[in-house]
């Protein structure tokens, strides 16, 4: 067996997910090496050494991956699949554009969001938005898999020492390039790594409204934001903010889905949560099924009312 | 320009779906299928590019069963100009379905082909990466807009952080994320001139590609149920649950 884990980070520092792809390593077997892919990553390459677990770290550090192309690193993680017998992702956009790739490439299936791990040929993953878990089996000799990183618990940060190694970079096919990147900015945890997270729907009705009620709810718990697809195709939020079937997967310790009516396809996105609270005027409404907790009312008089009471509590 | 424009028959969204009772598989018989929504957003966009001039023509394909010529003559219908069914009772998974659509995409040579970016019965999201990388083209998924000219393509793309603008050269597989576009209805003039629109049947044998998956499938099941919650009474009581009982805050 040999595992390779295709690492992820900002420029700075290594991402949760990578931590959580290297958990369903660890579940698949061993070794395990991870690809850290970028432009001036030494500091990034020695953090994923710190990783327990972790035998080798492989450095490809050219400028430019500083961007990278799917195209771009797709190649590169063929460079490094001879003898692999697992190449995980993250299931974030750059897991999602590239592992296919590189599984076309070698000429092998790939297995798509994988919730847990059977044995190094069997893992279940949901289909349907989730409303189906369905195992597969594959006996192709190298798995390309991506990690549904939300249900594989972060390995810890320390504690491991693995040796750092420089890989040769192939050259840029040249056919793709970023040309502009347009980061929400905002001062709340990421979406998918936080604790609490509060999510607006349509029942919010407008983007004012969304940011004068839910934000301050948020900044109490120190929550991360997040919206239903109703709520990003009317413009109250930016598009990262979806959760969902085709948005961002999340299970976060507490869920408050406020003015949400609780679709199939929202719930694809967060129905593992550990506690789910509903918001809704509509007692019928489908997300009361999945609530731990539900409250039926006005969510204008009740968001700030919540807020209140828990700022009192706080202070 | 020509565009190619996959497509798939899926359960329709609204439809919630159950397992059959050995666990083997879904149940699909008599079920409401549809085109796949990301498909349907492809469709338009590459209608309202031959509306811009843009696209000479716009073939549409499907592969499966023969009743897929359902949702072929759904997307002439909508003003796609010719399409090609590629018939077989084979279960068909996204590596099989890019290299049927890599042979279709030597014979037709077209300069873009677009598809949804994931289908809603298997969640996959890989088709049009695996097509792309099988045709040694570059790829632009999670598009929600796409500009085109000359040589290349200008795409802004639903990505983690944010958007993200990408340029790729031609040709070039873009996949569709769900605000590019709202698809038209197709009217009923239009519904009656689709059933003159070319629609030609091809196998995989004669692309010759063997469509057999690679994943075998051994059994479903439903996700654990959630445990029953309770409604509270007011916020008081809601925030002394999640404090008390549930813990969380």
């Amino acid at each position: 067996m040999s595992i390779l884990v295709v690492a992820e980070h900002d420029g700075a520092k290594l991402s949760g997910a990578t931590r959580c792809a290297v958990t369903a390593a660890a579940q698949i077997g061993s070794p395990i090496d991870v690809l850290v892919a970028g432009y001036a990553i030494d500091a990034i390459a020695a953090q994923a050494a710190s990783i327990p677990g972790v035998v080798r770290v492989l450095k490809a550090d050219a400028a430019h991956l500083a961007k990278p192309t799917s195209e771009a690193l797709a190649a590169l993680v063929l460079a490094l699949a001879d003898k692999r017998t697992h190449i995980l992702f993250s299931n974030t956009a750059m897991g999602k554009g590239t592992a296919p790739r590189v599984a076309a490439l070698l000429d092998v299936a790939q297995i798509s969001e994988i919730a847990s791990v059977i044995d190094q040929d069997t893992f279940v993953r949901p289909i349907y938005a989730g409303s189906v878990l369905a195992t597969f089996r594959s006996r192709d000799a190298v798995k390309v898999i991506t990690v549904r990183t939300t249900n594989f618990e972060a390995v810890a940060p320390e504690g491991g020492s693995a040796t750092v190694e420089s890989v040769a970079v192939p050259a840029d096919p040249g056919v793709s390039k970023v040309v502009a990147q347009e980061a929400s900015k905002s001062d709340r945890p990421e979406l998918t790594a936080a604790r609490i997270v509060i999510s607006g729907g349509r029942g919010v009705a407008s983007g004012e409204n969304y940011q004068k009620l839910l934000a301050p709810l948020a900044a109490a718990l120190n929550a991360a934001l997040g919206a239903s697809r109703a709520a990003v195709d009317a413009g109250y939020t930016p598009s990262d903010y979806q959760v969902g079937q085709t948005g961002k997967i999340v299970a976060p310790d507490l869920y408050i889905a406020i003015g949400i009516s609780g679709a199939i396809q929202h719930l694809a996105g967060m129905k593992e949560s550990k506690v789910i609270v509903a918001i809704n005027k509509d007692p019928e409404a489908p997300i009361f099924q999945v609530a731990d907790y539900g409250l039926v009312g006005d969510l204008f008089q009740l968001v700030p009312e919540l807020t209140q009471q828990l700022v009192q509590q706080t202070s | 320009m020509k565009v190619l424009v996959p497509v798939k028959r899926v359960v329709d969204f609204n439809v919630k779906v159950r397992i059959k009772s050995d666990a083997s598989g879904v149940e699909l018989s008599g079920l409401k299928m549809s085109m796949n929504p990301f498909d349907e957003i492809a469709v338009e966009e590459a209608i309202r590019l031959k509306e811009k001039g843009v696209a000479t023509e716009v073939v549409v394909v499907s592969c499966g069963v023969a009743q897929c010529q359902e949702t072929l003559r759904t997307a002439l219908a909508m003003g796609a100009d010719r399409a090609i069914l590629v018939e077989t009772d084979a279960e068909l998974q996204p590596l099989a379905v890019a290299k049927l659509l890599q042979a279709l995409v030597r014979k037709e040579e077209p300069r873009l082909v677009i598809t949804g970016k994931q289908a809603i019965d298997d969640d996959a999201n890989q088709t049009g990466q695996m097509l792309a990388a099988l045709l040694g083209w570059p790829q632009a998924p999670f598009a929600s807009s796409i500009e085109l000219s000359g040589e290349t393509a200008r795409v802004v793309r639903e990505v983690d952080v944010g958007l993200e603008t990408i340029e790729v050269r031609l040709p070039a597989v873009v996949t569709c994320d769900l605000r590019l576009n709202e698809p038209r209805y197709a009217t009923l003039p239009n519904i009656m001139k689709a059933k003159k629109k070319p629609l030609e049947t091809v196998t995989p044998a004669a692309l010759g590609v063997d469509p057999k998956p690679r994943l075998e499938l051994l059994k479903v099941e439903e996700p654990r149920k959630r445990k029953a919650g309770v409604f509270v009474k007011d916020v008081r009581e809601l925030v002394q649950k999640l404090r008390d009982e549930a813990k969380v805050i």
